[in-house]
């Protein structure tokens, strides 16, 4: 078990190297510095602003410096707001984070109670509705969603307050970034809630006289919930790249939306310091994922 | 003696021969020899699976919506007289009035144009868009560019997963230990975040160095797309094939053809691949939605395919601006991407019913 866990540590590690290779190396890539203004400047003042930010020195020796900046916790200015990118990052991603956490709960809630009913009432009318919208679900892109929601419950009923963050309701945007985890789940339920219903300890459970409640939720349903965990690392990718297009239609000032507008404003800096902390938390949502599910079920295999 | 008749006890289970006849013991003719041997009509895995898929009715109405979807954006563009980036002039003449109209509409010059010449003007099925473009051929040709690039990016995806699975599955040993470790950490990779990282990379880089080219059509953002998806989605594909080829490589049918000498090269590609077929067509199915799913999601993040082309996300996109006035235009291109996906879908579910015979 410790061997699997270092091996799956190293390995959350070399990715996250890669990934700052890759952002570091690809921006560097883009024609054009950042002191080339309109005006032509005095060559001896680049040369100076040059050396001032290290920008002299050989590119190896650039993104040394830059990630002994980033593990000091230092990552970058903003090239649009001249401000520190870290503090603004945090704060930002406070406002993200409300809207994930909250997405991903109710898609793991609603999802394991539809899945388990649909598994229990198996070809029966709740089952075939509860696949038939779940199906609908996966199909539809979150920005797709996200935007019918607004013009239906917004626009034209009138429902719900279009987010402002005076008055944050998040409860669009909430719909719309779980939906698709919340079908994906309940399918992945169904089918580990089926599998877990025919297994031989479920019927010695039934014959020894234990009611059928306690041998659904506790034989059953723990045993099917194992299955759920693989998708956790998954959905928080889903909900971070997600959040990207939900949080610009709800014009939530979240890092998706900072991240979407870094982009469109050629913001470098964030573009790669917003890059890299999604990249790590994504990583480290699989690293986790990975461990417990080997924690949790010891039957399956340590390679 | 009298061969006396025993009476036969009601429980026995002696046969009792007075019920019969010599006619009865009489040798069976060829002819009824033959109706023995009659055996189920013999049929190939494909065939198999063709039947099953064709008892399973959401996997024929998606293939129904498909073929439909695809008749009418081939056949579509040869009939309507417009093109997606023509502003549309009446007579040679720039027509003010031609822009946001409804569905099935005319605008005042074109009716004037038509009562004076008598000349029928095709309509506009959806309407115009806030440029005086016809909105129907937009939406035809979006889908056009969805399809297609999610059907490229699969075929991409299914080449290099079966090369590099198929190699590493079949050497074993160092080859496959070394080159699942790269599979594993592409894999930790977060794809979606590489794409859009190289889509803003590349569009500066290769900014004006593509002109003239088909590519410059597609733009940039999509060539991204396909490098990304070229070097990271692969690898589930890969990993599929590795698992199916170290089954299938212990059979004696291939252990048979090694002993008389047979290539590598060939075993695999005529004794092994043909094996893992059900996977990869599953896949293959189960791959493009996904890529439509991607592509949509860039188009709409302004990262997709470059103006005036116009795909399924983009049109979404750019209908989100006057979504209160004219919500047709943000419905349609979004009922077309649902539509889509999810007939392929259930296609792939049901393809992975009827071809994977171990699932059950």
């Amino acid at each position: 078990m410790a061997k699997y866990i270092t091996k799956r540590i190293l390995l959350a590690i070399v990715s996250i190297w890669i990934i700052t290779m890759i952002t570091f190396f690809a921006m560097n890539a883009i024609p054009g510095g950042p002191f080339n203004k309109e005006k032509a400047t005095d060559p001896a003042v680049i040369k100076q602003l040059e050396e001032r930010y290290n920008l002299d020195k050989p590119l190896g020796e650039q993104y040394v410096i830059y990630i002994k900046n980033l593990l000091h916790g230092d990552w970058g200015v903003s090239l649009k707001t001249g401000r520190p990118i870290w503090s603004d990052m945090i704060n930002k991603f406070g406002v993200s984070a409300k809207l994930g956490v909250r997405a991903a709960i109710i898609a793991i809630i609603v999802g394991i109670i539809l899945g388990s009913c649909a598994a229990l009432t198996r070809n029966r009318l709740p089952d075939r509705l509860i696949i038939f919208f779940t199906t609908l679900g996966t199909a539809m892109p979150s920005f797709v969603l996200a935007t019918l929601l607004l013009l239906v419950f917004c626009l034209w009923l009138g429902w719900f307050q279009v987010f402002s963050s005076s008055d944050p309701n998040y409860t669009l945007p909430v719909i719309a970034l779980s939906v698709y985890p919340m079908a994906y789940i309940t399918r992945l339920t169904k089918t580990s809630m089926l599998d877990a219903l025919n297994q031989d300890y479920i019927r010695t459970a039934r014959a020894k006289g234990v009611s059928k409640l306690k041998v659904i939720f506790v034989h059953g349903l723990r045993n099917a919930l194992i299955p759920v965990i693989t998708y956790v690392g998954p959905m928080v990718a889903y909900i971070l790249v997600g959040s990207m297009v939900v949080e610009n239609i709800f014009t939530i000032g979240g890092l998706g939306s900072t991240f979407v507008t870094s982009i469109s404003n050629r913001d470098y800096p964030t573009i790669m310091a917003v890059t890299i902390f999604l990249a790590i938390l994504m990583v480290f949502a699989n690293l986790l994922t990975d461990v417990v599910y080997k924690l949790v079920d010891p039957r399956i295999k340590l390679d | 003696m009298e061969n006396k008749e025993v009476k036969k006890s009601f429980l026995s289970a002696q046969v009792d021969l007075s019920k019969f006849n010599a006619g009865n013991f009489e040798k069976a003719t060829d002819d009824e020899k033959r109706q023995q041997d009659v055996m189920g009509e013999s049929t190939t895995f494909l065939k198999d699976g063709l039947r099953r898929l064709r008892k399973n009715p959401l996997a024929m109405g998606s293939i129904v919506v498909l073929v439909a979807i695809i008749l009418v954006i081939l056949v579509a563009p040869h009939i309507v007289p417009y093109s997606y980036d023509e502003v549309i002039t009446v007579n040679g003449q720039r027509d003010k009035t031609m822009t946001n109209l409804s569905f099935m509409c005319y605008s005042d010059k074109e009716l004037a144009y038509m009562e004076e010449t008598g000349e029928d003007l095709f309509p506009h099925i959806f309407g115009t868009d806030g440029l005086g473009r016809d909105y129907f051929i937009r939406v035809i040709y979006g889908t056009r560019v969805s399809l297609a690039v999610g059907i490229v990016a699969a075929i991409m995806v299914v080449l290099i997963g079966i090369v590099y699975g198929s190699v590493a599955g079949y050497f074993g040993g160092k080859v496959d230990l070394i080159m699942m470790r790269i599979v594993d950490i592409i894999y930790s990779l977060p794809d979606m975040l590489i794409i859009i990282l190289m889509s803003v990379v590349l569009k500066e880089v290769l900014q004006g160095k593509l002109v003239g080219t088909v590519l410059d059509r597609l733009g940039t953002n999509m060539i991204s797309m396909f490098i990304v998806f070229g070097l990271l989605y692969w690898v589930s594909m890969a990993r599929l094939i590795r698992g199916q080829i170290l089954t299938i490589k212990n059979n004696e049918y291939v252990l048979a053809a090694k002993c008389i000498g047979t290539s590598n090269r060939k075993i695999l590609t005529s004794h092994i691949l043909p094996n893992c077929l059900s996977v990869i067509i599953i896949t293959t199915a189960l791959q493009i939605p996904s890529a439509i799913f991607t592509e949509s999601y860039l188009s709409f993040l302004g990262l997709g395919v470059s103006i005036p082309l116009s795909s399924l996300g983009s049109l979404a996109n750019d209908a989100r601006a006057g979504m209160q006035s004219y919500p047709a235009r943000l419905v349609i291109p979004a009922v077309i991407i649902c539509l889509i996906v999810l007939a392929l879908n259930l296609l792939g579910d049901g393809l992975r019913d009827a071809f994977d015979t171990k699932l059950d």
